[in-house]
């Protein structure tokens, strides 16, 4: 089956500044993928290049089989993006932008049902016909998404579309959005907040310093070797200021934070059994009150690999 | 296979555009030039002689209709594009699967369009006050035509090469209004010394001018199958240029 964004070595330089240096990638049909990486990693580079909203200094990129330079057209229409920008058109209201922004793909009149679910779905209804410009930053970012689905594309990709908004804003856009999915529809998302992607996402690839460096289903990412981690938080009755003698040598190693009250614990979340790490603790004399654990999400995965990438 | 009705959909939006604020584009525009009309043929009505039986006020309504014409239509394809580019909505235009020339067709069209309907208004409101002849309808819609789509398509390039609003009101202040005035508007070149005429020449307004007068008044200071001939010349070329960065992404596909 032909793969919904097929992207080989592309390679995108500004000036002395290597944003993309020769990225692979395949995103197929139906999946739900996340391009995660910090800032300056190449990421809106890459989706601008997929977009055609900027060129790549080598390498090709096809959406569904169509090449976004030679065979732009199909390409395009096969693609809608919501920008990571709140751009609009001030000139206009809700529903012009729509009609227009649905014409230039070749729609007409047949097109006003889908519109009008679109503005039904995002909760734009008694908004349509206000101007852009009186529209708070949240009804902004929903337009901006019904904009890029009014042609009903099958691959959309959303550049941060949850940077800056609400809760409430953020539930109804994913629930929205994994409808689509649902449907069938290919989404790839970009967003800073992992947890985000942890829970939509099927595949992820993390980008940084212009190269891919991870590229695995969530399920393998989470279960490597960073994510057998197990934060274990306790609070102490009395302020420690060094480890007991008492303790043994093998707790001692695990402790990685120390202050006051408060002693963090790194293990292994198989190797380890926590009772048996708190029974040495009270054997060592330290009397615990209180205590928490923390496993280890996408988020320690994306430190613990753009850091090694940057040392 | 052409996009027609999204190449329609953005002359339809280009339109709408400056539909909406038509009292900054039409209305403001017609305004300031019959200020110039009333000024300039009460100072110089009984001064100067251009051609014999024609009054100076009948001899100014086609240039000023003329450079109405094209000020207008530069600064239609001009600022929509500028405008565009620094709020950063251009994108949802460079995503859809337009040509570049459809690209090029909507914005200049529009371009012509605007530039025409200011034209139509000083024309209609001037004559109410002074008697015009029309000697060729075809004369004087060709130049319309030409004109317009020659300072439309300038438009577009300058809003593409533009980066900010003042490099773009450079390009308007320091080009195209100097060229527009120094286009025979308010004089014949044939009152200037030799040496200002060879430079009108060289100017490519006063071509449009000229033949635009031509086709009022049967009379010009250069044959108007030259003039036309250039006009068309300097149309296909810019024409050609402007499709050219829009395919290269000039400026806008980074």
């Amino acid at each position: 089956m032909t793969a919904a964004i097929s992207i080989n070595n592309v390679k995108k330089s500004y000036g002395s500044l290597d944003a993309l240096k020769g990225v692979d990638l395949t995103i197929n049909r139906g999946e739900f993928f996340g391009l995660l990486g910090p800032n300056g990693a190449g990421k809106s580079t890459l989706i601008n290049i997929i977009a055609g909203l900027a060129n790549a200094d080598a390498g090709s990129v096809s959406v569904l089989g169509h090449d976004v330079v030679g065979d732009y057209r199909q390409a395009r229409q096969a693609l809608g993006v919501v920008p990571q920008e709140l751009v609009f058109d001030a000139f206009f209201s809700v529903r012009e932008v729509l009609k227009i922004q649905s014409g230039y793909f070749g729609l007409g009149k047949e097109n006003d049902a889908w519109i009008d679910e679109l503005l039904d779905a995002l909760a734009l209804t008694d908004k349509a016909n206000v101007n852009m410009r009186a529209l708070s930053g949240g009804m902004k970012r929903r337009v901006l998404i019904a904009q890029a689905l009014v042609h009903k594309p099958e691959v959309v990709i959303l550049d941060e579309p949850t940077a800056g908004v609400d809760v409430e804003l953020r539930k109804l856009l994913w629930g929205f959005v994994e409808q689509l999915n649902q449907k069938g529809h290919t989404i790839v998302l970009t967003t800073h907040y992992l947890e985000e992607a942890e829970k939509l996402c099927d595949r992820i690839a993390i980008l940084n310093h212009g190269e891919v460096i991870a590229l695995d289903s969530k399920a393998s990412l989470l279960q490597s070797e960073i994510c057998n981690k197990l934060h274990l938080i306790i609070k102490t009755a009395e302020p420690i200021d060094q480890l007991p003698d008492a303790l043994a040598p093998s707790i001692r190693d695990k402790v990685k934070y120390l202050d006051g009250c408060q002693m963090r614990l790194e293990l292994h979340k198989d190797k380890d059994v926590i009772v048996d790490v708190l029974a040495a603790i009270a054997g060592a004399g330290i009397k615990v009150v209180d205590l928490e654990t923390e496993r280890a999400d996408l988020e320690d995965v994306f430190v613990e690999l753009t850091s090694k990438k940057v040392s | 296979m052409m996009n027609n009705r999204g190449f329609y959909t953005l002359f339809y939006k280009e339109t709408l555009r400056f539909y909406k604020v038509a009292l900054q584009t039409i209305l403001a525009p017609i305004i300031t030039t019959l200020l110039y009309f009333l000024v300039f043929s009460h100072v110089l009505k009984d001064r100067v002689m251009v051609f014999e039986d024609l009054s100076y006020t009948s001899f100014l309504i086609p240039g000023l209709v003329m450079m109405t014409i094209i000020q207008n239509a530069f600064a239609n394809s001009s600022s929509s594009l500028i405008q565009s580019k620094v709020t950063g909505n251009i994108v949802f235009l460079l995503l859809t699967p337009l040509s570049y020339v459809e690209f090029y067709m909507a914005f200049m069209l529009a371009a012509v369009v605007r530039g025409l309907a200011v034209g139509v208004g000083v024309f209609l409101i001037a004559i109410c006050f002074v008697p015009v002849p029309v000697h060729s309808f075809a004369f004087l819609l060709a130049f319309a035509l030409l004109g317009s789509a020659v300072l439309g398509t300038l438009g577009i390039i300058a809003g593409i090469w533009a980066e900010k609003f003042d490099q773009l009101a450079g390009f308007q202040n320091f080009i195209i209004m100097p060229l527009s005035f120094l286009s025979g508007v308010f004089y014949s070149i044939h009152s200037l010394p030799a040496f200002w005429q060879v430079v009108s020449h060289l100017n490519p307004f006063f071509y449009m001018i000229d033949g635009f007068r031509y086709g009022f008044f049967g009379v010009s200071d250069t044959s108007p199958w030259i003039s036309l001939v250039l006009i068309a010349l300097a149309f296909i070329g810019l024409a050609r240029f402007a499709i050219k960065l829009l395919k290269q992404g000039y400026k806008l596909r980074h």
